[in-house]
């Protein structure tokens, strides 16, 4: 969640509401269940460790001034070391999506070179897990796990090609911003 | 279950690891289908080259080329432009006969619907191909003889194929294949009609084949069929997405990293990698 957050702060500084409303929109359906106060504890807890900083609105839109949250040069670092760093053998489908979606909209990294890296990362565990399902024998209890793992690791390589196919269109397209 | 292996002491791997040139290469390979208009490229400008004694996965999208790909490498189709080599030898403008004989000779297929000859027995399966290419009937019934041992189906030679279950069927197929120590096979979706036991026992075949040296290019839309290979290109488009090395050791091979084609930014360099099986096991104590 702070990672997220952080990432949506790459492109411009903003505040708690429209954060939360694009984090909704990633999300759909699943963002229902992210109530207001979330966001706001964890750009609290940011403010604290000194990723962000907040500021009053100079002049408010409408209503009250609102803080406006901007990125330090350490949530600079932090986003940076997020895109870069693996998402590991048992994947986050949730927070893989919104690493894309926060990826297009900062221009913090490539969507797609982020799925050719999650892909190849996939693709090597699966290899070392067919060749140890190979070695065990598709019959010993051991060779049961295995396949359930590298079912696991299937289903998520096939939906990195639906992530694939989603964000190379809209490369083309030139869609590659814009919350929803 | 499958006994035996592949070692083998002559023929042409043996010869194709040492001499120089992939196994099989592509410059600039397009195959184009229709004409102007309605014209669709499923192979466009395709660089690849398949070292001696390399397994290698084309996988993608259904409609990405990767079919059509393996018939330009086999001398089942010809490109509409390039080149494709085959053991040091450029094929795409050979005549008809001298490819069907250079098919017959140099490449072992494996489809996914077996195209066994259902009135033959397994072991007349096998042998058919030999028997084509010359051999002996005496030659050509040792050979399949043995090879069927080797898949682990000496008991059913005499069976027809109607006999015999999916898995057994693709293993006479591999079989058959083998039988003129081809310099390649090719394989198009061989698992794709298995479950999952019979896919496991393809995929051990496979093992021992490239324990043996053999030259395999496997298509696949199935990750964990494409996994077991040491190399794994993606299709797009008919053009290349994606190559990555599996073979555990995946630096020093030429054009490495390099000859992904994708033009993207991002992870150029194919390292190797981490364990990541052993992070699977995440204890929560």
């Amino acid at each position: 969640m702070q990672d997220v957050v952080l990432a949506l702060l790459v492109k411009e500084p903003s505040h708690g509401y429209e954060l939360r409303q694009r984090l909704a929109a990633a999300l759909g359906p699943l963002g229902e269940s992210l109530n207001a106060g979330q966001v706001y504890v964890t750009l609290t807890r940011l403010e604290k460790a000194g990723l962000v900083v907040a500021e009053r609105e100079d002049v408010p839109v409408r209503g009250p001034r609102r803080k406006v949250y901007a990125l330090t040069a350490a949530g600079q670092e932090r986003v940076a070391a997020w895109m870069a760093e693996g998402a590991g053998p048992r994947p986050d489908v949730t927070e893989f999506h919104l690493k894309l979606v926060a990826a297009a909209e900062s221009g913090a990294a490539d969507p797609l070179a982020l799925v050719d890296a999650r892909r190849r990362e996939l693709m090597r565990t699966l290899a070392e897990t067919q060749r140890a399902a190979l070695d065990h024998g598709a019959h010993a209890r051991a060779g049961l796990l295995l396949e359930g793992i590298s079912l696991r690791l299937q289903a998520d390589l096939r939906w990195l090609e639906a992530c694939e196919r989603t964000w190379s269109g809209r490369a083309r397209r030139g869609e590659g911003g814009g919350a929803g | 279950m499958i006994r035996g292996g592949f070692a083998r002491g002559n023929g042409q791997a043996a010869t194709a690891r040492t001499a120089a040139g992939p196994a099989l290469r592509t410059v600039g390979v397009s195959r184009r289908y229709g004409e102007e208009a309605g014209a669709v490229w499923a192979v466009d400008r395709l660089d690849l080259d398949v070292p001696a004694g390399q397994t290698l996965a084309v996988t993608g999208p259904s409609g990405c080329g990767k079919s059509t790909l393996l018939q330009l490498l086999g001398g089942l189709d010809r490109p509409t432009e390039g080149e494709v080599w085959l053991g040091g030898r450029r094929i795409d403008g050979l005549g008809e006969r001298a490819l069907a004989r250079l098919r017959r000779r140099a490449v072992g297929f494996v489809f996914q619907a077996y195209h066994l000859m259902h009135e033959l027995s397994a072991a007349q399966n096998v042998e058919l191909p030999a028997l084509l290419a010359g051999a002996s009937p005496r030659t050509a019934r040792a050979r399949a003889a043995e090879l069927l041992d080797r898949v682990g189906l000496a008991d059913r030679a005499r069976h027809l194929p109607s006999e015999l279950s999916g898995g057994q069927r693709q293993r006479v197929a591999v079989a058959r294949a083998l039988v003129n120590e081809p310099l390649v096979v090719l394989a198009d979706e061989p698992t794709g009609n298995l479950d999952s036991a019979a896919t496991y026992d393809i995929l051990r075949l496979f093992g021992e084949l490239r324990a043996a040296g053999q030259t395999l290019v496997v298509v696949t839309h199935d990750e964990r069929v494409a996994a077991t290979a040491d190399r794994v290109v993606s299709l797009r488009d008919g053009a290349l997405a994606d190559d990555i090395r599996l073979d555990g050791h995946g630096t020093g091979l030429a054009g490495e990293g390099s000859d992904d084609g994708s033009g993207r930014p991002g992870p150029g360099h194919d390292d190797g990698g981490g364990s990541g099986l052993g992070a699977m096991l995440a204890w929560e104590d």
